[in-house]
């Protein structure tokens, strides 16, 4: 079944991760910077790195769709042309917190807010310089049952439940028990 | 550049863009459910699953199964064109049978398998949404959504291509959210009946695909 699809992850080589890769606890997000629901878990992310600390590894996969979100392929590009300038996740709160402005000259803007060169990286954005690996994300997605975002898997499993901190922090704190 | 000056710069962003923020949040939280909310309607653990759920009763549904000849039909895919599923006769066909235009579980849906146009397309299959909204609701949704493949309306007689799948629900008046695969003889080679509220993704589409082009490949060797 969908539900027990494992995955293997995160990938240090290739995933954008905060925490430590041997971390007993693995938390990966399918997301789209323009879909109002990862916007929303946003803070709820942030709250269960914190109470986690060391414990926990979190890492974030582009899930854009496109088609219903105009702004999301570029602000994803966005996202990984910061992180080329060592600023994935500075770049990545900066969108979420965002979400209503994410046309070309508003990411340039907070690239350069970030101390960016925003030159290079709106450039990148609009060459679609990581088109093929935001593509890879979407697809590892895709085939791990992905079916819309935000999507969490923890462990390698999906995580089917509420968004809400407690039962968002109650899966985390035991892997195990998940469906 | 240190956090905090990283957290001094987006927190100042999101000073000066909170207030429309908040407004397009109302706005669009209203008029465009997403994925979110397909995926807590799906969700038997949250209270809103429930909700969802008593909108449509419980019905045992008899999909057509793999191996049997495909029915063939001819349905409007716009106000003014008919498509028929023999036209696609030679390459694979996607049929994506789902309850209704407009709720938020098929939006997503649809939503997600139009981003996956690409890799069906690679795979050599067509893919073509099925419901019994009439051929102009089906041009609105699609319009809305952006969707770039054809909405059959199986409007006339109601539900009469789902009841031939076996996939219509007689008392709610719409069909499973189901899922066939045919393949180049028009013969159904997967299908799938998906819990009425629940987004069934595509990687069975995508394996389902695979597999019948791994067998393509084998029959070529021979």
């Amino acid at each position: 079944m969908i539900n027990q699809t494992q995955l293997k992850l995160p990938d240090p080589e290739r995933d954008h991760i905060q925490g430590a890769i041997d971390a007993p606890i693995a938390l990966l997000e399918y997301g789209d910077y323009e879909c109002l629901f990862c916007g929303e878990v946003q803070p709820i992310v942030r709250e269960i790195q914190r109470r986690l600390g060391d414990d926990l590894c979190f890492a974030f996969r582009h899930f854009p769709l496109t088609n219903v979100h105009p702004h999301a392929e570029h602000a994803a590009e966005a996202a990984e042309a910061a992180g080329e300038q060592r600023s994935f996740w500075p770049m990545h709160e900066t969108l979420f917190a965002n979400q209503n402005a994410l046309d070309d000259e508003s990411l340039a803007e907070y690239g350069a807010a970030l101390g960016l060169d925003e030159v290079r990286l709106i450039q990148e954005v609009i060459s679609g310089a990581y088109a093929a690996r935001i593509r890879e994300d979407f697809k590892s997605g895709v085939r791990a049952g992905v079916n819309g975002t935000p999507c969490f898997f923890i462990n390698g499993k999906r995580y089917d439940g509420p968004r809400a901190l407690e039962s968002l922090l109650a899966a985390v704190s035991q892997p195990a028990t998940i469906m | 550049m240190t956090g905090d000056q990283d957290a001094r710069a987006s927190s100042q962003l999101r000073s000066n863009r909170e207030g429309s923020l908040r407004d397009s949040q109302t706005r669009f939280h209203f008029l465009m459910p997403t994925s979110a909310e397909a995926n807590t309607a799906t969700n038997p653990k949250s209270g809103q699953g429930n909700d969802y759920k008593e909108m449509y009763s419980k019905s045992r549904p008899k999909a057509l199964p793999s191996g049997v000849e495909a029915p063939d039909f001819t349905l409007r895919s716009t106000p003014d064109q008919w498509l028929a599923l023999s036209e696609f006769r030679g390459q694979p066909v996607v049929l994506a049978f789902y309850p209704a235009d407009w709720s938020p579980v098929c939006g997503d849906q649809m939503a997600l398998y139009n981003e996956m146009l690409k890799e069906f397309h690679e795979l050599g299959a067509e893919l073509i949404g099925i419901s019994v909204d009439g051929a102009w609701c089906h041009a609105a949704f699609a319009r809305d959504r952006k969707l770039h493949f054809p909405l059959l309306a199986d409007f006339e007689p109601k539900g009469d291509v789902a009841r031939r799948y076996g996939v219509y629900r007689d008392k709610d008046g719409v069909s499973e959210r189901a899922l066939f695969v045919i393949d180049a003889e028009g013969k159904v080679h997967w299908s799938f009946v998906s819990p009425i509220g629940v987004n069934p993704g595509a990687d069975g589409i995508l394996s389902a695909l695979e597999d019948l082009q791994n067998k393509q490949a084998t029959l070529a060797t021979k």
